[in-house]
């Protein structure tokens, strides 16, 4: 398949700065990382890709010193890095923005930026000559963000700034970014990508690790591919190809699911001037129209922090309008709390997965009986639950939507990203939902689980229910939608449809600015 | 350089056998205090087993120590699944006891088959209802339960205090503060002959096992357990957050209101001042040391219980103070503490 590609890295013509040599690191019986020697020049963007489970986080772990090599060494300029100390790596000008942020919430920007930055036993914060420093850095390099903001308020993308400005400001020359685009927007990947092209102008080197082909094909000059902890190859960027790619990544062929065109039906879901209040100003909606028929997908675009929430929470039944009338197959709500609305015939995907989706540390058959738990047959008398019945059902469930575990005992925490959803999923879609509510149903996942989800989401449109698909991915509403509306600070737009895929006119919108 | 990494699989022998080895270590750090005595170690430990479980009398004292350290453990455990943290089983324990006291010194009379359940109830009661102060706080307001529930403590102990020294002071008590006796109907029987071992104990044994089925096998105890590990993972699958705390909060506050009933009225037979050495707090220290798992509790009462009888006993036969039980107790809980950790993750040194 791929003979024709070095496995051996040969770049070191240009001028070095960071190299792996035989990186082996075990885990019990799981090799993450099996022998992987690679390079990084200086002012080069090299893109580590690999699926869930390829030893990518693993390797940059090393290299950041969270964890010991059990072989191999690091050496940055020449210099070997002692192992297992993240100050080392630092002093040695290796910055990480983790797919997980590392800021505290309830300290602002600035606080965050200089926390560990500063002297331990100081009177004197060094605040003004933080912010200083952050404002010269913010402007140099185009991350706008206020100092004095409270990091909780922020967005995601926002946050992720903060994340850079926090290694720039601890001077880092390598910049290790993991999964830096699994929670931006285009135009935020988009500014983030302009971002690195400026830091490596200036002499900045960069490693992106991603599983996304199309955003790696453009921003990276060389591919690593790393499949099962070991090293497959290095691809120059300009010779690569995306599908060669993503056959190379996964082991075998991805075949992407296709969507049918399909009739609309009865209406499932009807917002009538619905506003909410209590989040913030830009987060609360204001005025939503919106109707969603069976056999029909719409999809929500927009810039994170722009209500999405608001609206994923208010068709949860998480939160409750302040205004205005919901409608649920053809039924008007009035009570708004989950259990009502799961009743009613909602199938709900939440965006965050580990914090809303599931309960981690209990086993996988009680999480997928989460939303039934006072229903027959999982309740026997009263408050008895049955848990026979209950693992009879996750193990039919585990079978029908092949979820990877153990089996229906099994600690939740313990399943991989790809089937963790795939269990939120089979929950939410084995009791045929009318209305299923997708929030960033493919974030953080790898091609071969997106394949899954948006095949099992085409699916269901196919018998019947109504989606309503909020996404951050404008490549997955593109693909997947019948209608795109755009949210803007708390205002849902719908795109005209004969500009329903034009992505400049989504992208005008999703600033806020009128359609041509 | 020390370092941890996690285990992706525990395997159950490494589980079972940690708190175990815990102990152990426990034992061998605290026989430096033994040396320091100027006492031989093996033989003080000796004396201190034989003076926990060496005879009918030894044991029947440990598990009678050990009946309200099972009840206020069972608070903790409960509570604690749910994230509650309920630091005033001292306050629900004296409740408890005020309820009984009240009920069961002449307010009315039945055979025992019912006058001891009432009592139970009455206790259960009112370790819930003061419980149900600061969770409606809590729930309602936001009010951190740590700090509403500590400070009830001190409350209802002046409470006691004042009507043990004023209305509800025994007049044949000779002066001292104390309430007057439970009427022989609400007495606990003893179990054995010549020993203070009570029906409490029993009451203690089937609560653990049913707080243990209410975890384990029941709705609201899987709703308490998916409040205590996400609860907005748990608010999302349409678990009511605050009636599920409520909830816990009334089954903790009852079960240290039941160890107030069983001092009581199994042990001592009137309310005073001195009836609890601090069995609420040192029930967390029980709770903590079974990892908040009901049937682990009684072990745990017991083996501390075992502690602080046994160093009673070693105390008055040779030179190591009763204090060293104390000492057991810390040591035992951080190294438990420290074993679950090292289960949980691998140490790499480097």
């Amino acid at each position: 398949m791929n003979q024709n590609l070095p496995t051996e890295d040969n770049s070191a013509t240009l001028e070095e700065i960071l190299k792996l040599d035989g990186i082996t690191k075990r885990f019990g019986n799981l090799t993450a990382n099996d022998g992987i020697s690679l390079s990084l020049a200086v002012g080069e963007i090299l893109a580590v890709l690999g699926e869930n489970g390829a030893g990518k986080t693993t390797l940059m772990n090393i290299i950041f010193g969270h964890y010991v090599a059990d072989e191999g060494s690091v050496e940055v300029r020449g210099q070997s890095l002692p192992p297992g100390s993240s100050e080392a790596a630092i002093k040695a000008g290796i910055g990480m923005v983790h797919q997980h942020f590392t800021l505290a919430e309830n300290l602002t920007v600035l606080e965050n930026i200089i926390l560990g930055r500063e002297p331990l036993f100081s009177i004197r914060q060094k605040l003004s000559a933080g912010r200083r420093k952050l404002r010269a850095l913010s402007e140099q390099f185009g991350l706008d963000v206020q100092p004095d903001t409270l990091v909780g308020d922020l967005t995601v993308g926002q946050r992720q700034r903060v994340e850079i400005l926090k290694a720039l400001y601890a001077d880092a020359q390598i910049l290790i970014l993991d999964e830096p685009t699994a929670v931006l927007t285009p135009q935020e990947t988009e500014n983030l990508f302009a971002t690195l092209r400026s830091l490596v102008k200036k002499g900045m080197s960069a490693i992106i690790i991603s599983h996304k082909l199309n955003e790696i094909l453009r921003i990276s000059d060389r591919i690593a591919l790393l499949r099962r902890g070991k090293l497959i190859g290095v691809v120059d960027a300009k010779d690569a190809d995306r599908d060669q790619l993503a056959e190379m990544m996964v082991g075998r062929k991805v075949t992407r699911p296709k969507t049918q065109s399909l009739k609309a039906g009865a209406a499932v879901l009807k917002l009538e001037n619905v506003s909410t209040s209590g989040a913030s100003s830009s987060e609360d909606l204001k005025n939503v129209n919106l109707s969603i028929h069976a056999h029909e997908i719409c999809g929500v675009a927009g810039v994170a922090g722009n209500g999405q929430n608001s609206l994923a929470d208010l068709i949860c039944g998480i939160r409750a309008p302040s205004s205005g009338s919901i409608e649920l197959m053809g039924k008007k709500l009035t009570r708004f709390d989950c259990r009502t609305v799961v009743k009613a015939g909602v199938g709900r995907i939440p965006e965050d997965r580990h914090a809303k989706g599931i309960i981690g540390e209990m086993a996988v058959w009680e999480n997928l009986v989460s939303e039934d738990l006072r229903q027959p047959p999982f309740i026997r008398g009263a408050f008895l639950l049955d848990k026979s019945a209950g693992c009879d059902h996750a193990a039919s469930t585990i079978e029908r939507y092949d979820i990877r575990c153990p089996g229906p005992q099994a600690e939740t925490r313990l399943l991989s990203g790809g089937n963790l959803q795939k269990l939120i999923l089979a929950r939410g879609l084995s009791r045929q939902p009318r209305l299923i509510i997708a929030s960033q149903p493919s974030r953080g996942l790898d091609e071969g689980a997106i394949a899954y989800v948006h095949g099992q989401l085409l699916e269901a449109r196919k018998h019947g229910a109504g989606i309503l698909l909020i996404s951050e991915d404008l490549d997955e509403l593109l693909s997947l939608a019948d209608r795109i509306a755009v949210i803007f600070r708390g205002q849902l737009r719908e795109i005209p449809a004969e500009a329903s895929h034009d992505i400049r006119q989504i992208g005008l919108m999703m600033s806020g600015q009128e359609a041509v | 350089m020390i370092r941890l990494e996690p285990r992706e699989r525990v395997p159950i022998w490494l589980a079972g056998i940690a708190p175990i080895v815990a102990i152990i270590v426990t034992l061998v750090l605290c026989s430096a205090l033994i040396l320091w005595a100027g006492e031989p170690v093996f033989q003080s430990y000796l004396l201190l087993v034989e003076g926990a479980l060496g005879s009918k009398f030894a044991i029947s004292e440990t598990l009678s120590r050990a009946t309200p350290l099972i009840f206020t453990g069972l608070a903790a455990a409960v509570a604690f699944r749910a994230k509650f943290w309920n630091i005033g089983a001292e306050g629900q324990f004296y409740f408890g006891a005020l309820a009984v006291t009240w009920i069961g010194t002449g307010l009315f009379s039945l055979p025992p088959v019912l006058m001891i359940p009432i009592l139970f109830l009455a206790g259960a009661v009112a370790g819930g209802a003061l419980l149900y102060v600061p969770v409606v706080l809590k729930t309602r307001l936001n009010v951190d339960e740590v700090v509403t529930t500590l400070l009830l403590n001190f409350v209802v102990i002046l409470l006691v205090s004042y009507l043990i020294e004023g209305p509800w002071k025994d007049p044949m008590s000779l002066g001292w503060p104390q309430a007057a006796p439970i009427i022989e109907q609400g007495e606990l029987p003893k179990l054995l002959e010549r020993t203070r071992l009570h029906l409490g104990f029993v009451v203690a044994i089937v609560a653990a096992i049913a707080v243990w089925f209410l975890m384990k096998l029941t709705v609201w105890g899987y709703e308490i357990r998916a409040v205590g590990f996400n609860a907005e993972g748990a608010s999302f699958a349409g678990i009511s957050i605050n009636s599920t705390v409520i909830r816990t909060a009334l089954i903790s506050g009852g079960l240290a209101g039941m160890a107030g009933v069983s001092e009581v009225a199994g042990l001592k037979g009137y309310l005073t001042l001195d009836l609890s050495p601090g069995f609420g707090y040192a029930g967390i220290a029980v709770a903590m040391l079974a990892q908040l798992h009901p049937l682990g509790v009684i072990a745990s009462a017991i083996f501390l219980s075992a502690i602080f009888i046994g160093a009673d006993s070693m105390s008055r036969s040779s030179d190591v103070s009763s204090y060293i039980a104390d000492v057991v107790t810390a040591v035992s809980l951080l190294l438990v503490l420290l074993s679950v950790m090292l289960v949980r993750f691998r140490v790499r040194w480097s």
